[in-house]
């Protein structure tokens, strides 16, 4: 502990070899934490990536079919958009995620979106924008778009019906029936079918189903379109989502075909209630109605 | 000044003689004469210990009703506190946490308005309420921290563990660098590991996987070195730590009864802070605990002078 006496810089003492020793252990410790923290955060890089993160988002997300950069650097991970969802179809992507950890994610299969809140309330909870704003209707939003992935196992293309619960008696899974409750979904379980010819995906389909809505309300009176459309937050969809088209066959079994028109946005609705495990149809993350190329 | 460069990693300068005020020279003199008083020490000590939990009582029923509000109010869907602590809404009012927002502002180089309104919302609340307080009063993780701080100091004191310090700079250096990765890479990196989103969104969306990153630093932090998020990692307490410098509402010292014993460096999360408790360092008879201070208050349970107090500098008058 001499005192070493430079005038210049504010008096700087000798350090005995201890104290040298112990400030270089605390030097070597505190590179390895640095190097460790940076490090174990970088990891959360490799899965964004990798593209290991990619999965249906809620809609309005800032994204394109194969890029949702833009997405995951806007999202706070608050989890307001699972909090406000009436269908609970939003989940938080876990620690496997990386950096995408805590944004929000929809498996269609377990829960899709079904547009029950028809004003999009998770866009407008989103605080940072990651869900965007310039979304005003429901058949605006591009998540996907649906594919027959499976049409041997498709129940309209077997010439086949349906009886009973889509999903079976155990599905826990919720659907708005405009039937029922207009603002109260209840369980897929507790809608039995009893279908001549399986025609759940476009008979589900909420845009079909607010396409159909809005036929009637045409039908009922022009003039109170415009003003029902704007109270509901629920515009008519200018496009078709999803159609059954008849298919020429030979042994005289009507069979009918889903085709995927271009107002489809990829809610999931169709993958969730088709009956047949794996489902016939699945939402493709990969496109969307703007953005249709390769495989449909 | 002084108190940034603590804030920033700086060890605590000595003072020089030329800069204690006479009436502070004044007292250090007397203490100097008048040796350690142990009987008197005791004697204050034991007539403060009916105290000896007031503040840090109130801090965990405050964090605890504050994190458990988010949960009711989502589980009893009442939309009272929607969110998560990252972001969040009061009453429909936007809030949102100043550091998350500076990550995600960084990250996609942008800011909608109910960003701005909530990240401006939350940071006069904390200009008001001392910054860092979001720490020790908010935070879910400083909880469970406190926890794993008991067990390390009980191990310690069993001669079973050690505590081994870091370098304070290199929060400023995690700081820098977490603020350049979003930058750089369009991600918020940070968000990755912070124990704060994690165990906040746990608590409310229900405990996953990454609740195993929080037992892992929690179980670094008992058995390597006490309290290390929050020492040497955390750049959400830099981020709060800013605005609480310029905060009225801090831990205030007063010379004239301390007993110099040390007890409250000892509790102390950031005992640099408390430099001036050392005899003879002391600037002035009354010194504000600088930005750093997570105003936990663990220092005023302490102290059985009541030489460390709150204080809302403005008012004139303590809590």
């Amino acid at each position: 502990m001499n005192e070493q006496s430079k005038p210049k810089k504010p008096a700087k003492r000798k350090l005995n070899p201890k104290r040298l020793e112990q400030n270089r252990r605390e030097f070597l410790r505190t590179s390895a934490l640095a190097v460790g923290m940076i490090g174990f955060s970088l990891v959360g890089l490799l899965p964004v990536v990798q593209g290991k993160t990619l999965a249906l988002r809620p809609p309005g997300a800032l994204k394109t079919p194969s890029d949702e950069s833009d997405f995951l650097a806007a999202c706070i991970k608050c989890g307001q958009c699972v909090q406000v969802c009436p269908v609970n179809a939003i989940k938080l992507a876990e620690l496997d995620k990386g950096a995408g950890i805590g944004v929000p994610y929809i498996d269609a299969r377990a829960q899709a979106c079904d547009f029950s809140c028809d004003g999009l309330q998770c866009v407008l909870a989103c605080p940072t924008g990651a869900l965007t704003h310039d979304l005003d209707y429901p058949a605006d939003s591009r998540m996907g778009f649906a594919r027959l992935a499976e049409p041997r196992k498709c129940l309209a293309i077997q010439g086949k019906g349906f009886k009973g619960q889509a999903r079976g008696p155990d599905y826990q899974g919720i659907l708005r029936y405009d039937d029922v409750d207009r603002w109260n979904p209840i369980p897929v379980a507790d809608y039995p079918y009893d279908l001549e010819l399986c025609d759940l995906c476009v008979r589900q389909c909420p845009i079909e189903i607010r396409i159909t809505q809005c036929a009637a309300e045409a039908a009922a009176g022009e003039r109170n379109q415009d003003r029902v459309a704007q109270r509901q937050g629920n515009e008519c969809p200018p496009k078709h989502a999803i159609a059954l088209e008849p298919i020429v066959s030979d042994d005289g079994i009507r069979r009918m075909k889903p085709v995927i028109q271009e107002g489809c946005v990829g809610c999931g609705v169709c993958e969730m209630i088709c009956p047949p495990e794996p489902p016939a149809i699945v939402i493709d993350i990969l496109q969307d109605a703007d953005h249709i190329g390769g495989v449909s | 000044m002084e108190s940034f460069r603590q804030l920033f990693g700086s060890e605590p300068r000595r003072p020089d003689k030329s800069e204690i005020s006479p009436e502070a020279q004044a007292i250090h003199l007397f203490k100097k004469q008048n040796p350690f008083d142990a009987i008197a020490f005791e004697v204050h000590r034991q007539a403060h210990a009916k105290d000896a939990k007031k503040w840090r009582n109130r801090r965990w029923v405050t964090l605890l009703v504050i994190n458990l509000l988010f949960l009711v109010s989502y589980y009893f869907d009442i939309q009272l506190l929607e969110g998560a602590l990252t972001a969040s809404r009061f009453m429909g009012f936007h809030m949102a946490d100043l550091n998350s927002a500076l990550q995600v502002t960084l990250a996609f180089k942008h800011m909608v308005l109910n960003l701005v309104i909530g990240t401006a919302t939350i940071f006069v609340l904390w200009l008001l309420l001392g910054g860092r307080t979001f720490c020790s009063w908010v935070c879910p993780y400083h909880l469970l921290s406190e926890w794993a701080e008991k067990l390390h100091l009980y191990l310690a004191d069993k001669g079973l563990v050690k505590d081994r310090s870091f370098n304070r700079k290199v929060r400023s250096l995690f700081y820098l660098i977490f603020a350049l990765l979003a930058l750089l890479s369009g991600y918020t990196v940070f968000e990755t590991i912070s124990v704060t989103g994690i165990v906040s969104r746990a608590l409310i969306y229900g405990p996953g996987m990454a609740m195993i990153w929080v037992g892992l630093v929690l179980l670094f932090e008992v058995f390597y070195s006490r309290r290390a998020w929050c020492r040497y990692v955390c750049p959400i307490g830099i981020t709060y730590g800013v605005v609480g410098a310029l905060s009225p509402l801090r831990v205030k010292f007063v010379l004239k009864d301390c007993h110099h014993e040390g007890d409250c460096r000892k509790a102390c999360l950031v005992p640099h802070v408390l430099d001036m408790t050392v005899k003879g360092k002391a600037v002035h008879t009354e010194v504000d605990v600088s930005a750093d201070c997570t105003r936990c208050g663990m220092c005023v349970d302490v102290c059985p002078t009541n030489s460390l107090r709150f204080e809302i500098k403005g008012l004139g008058k303590h809590l």
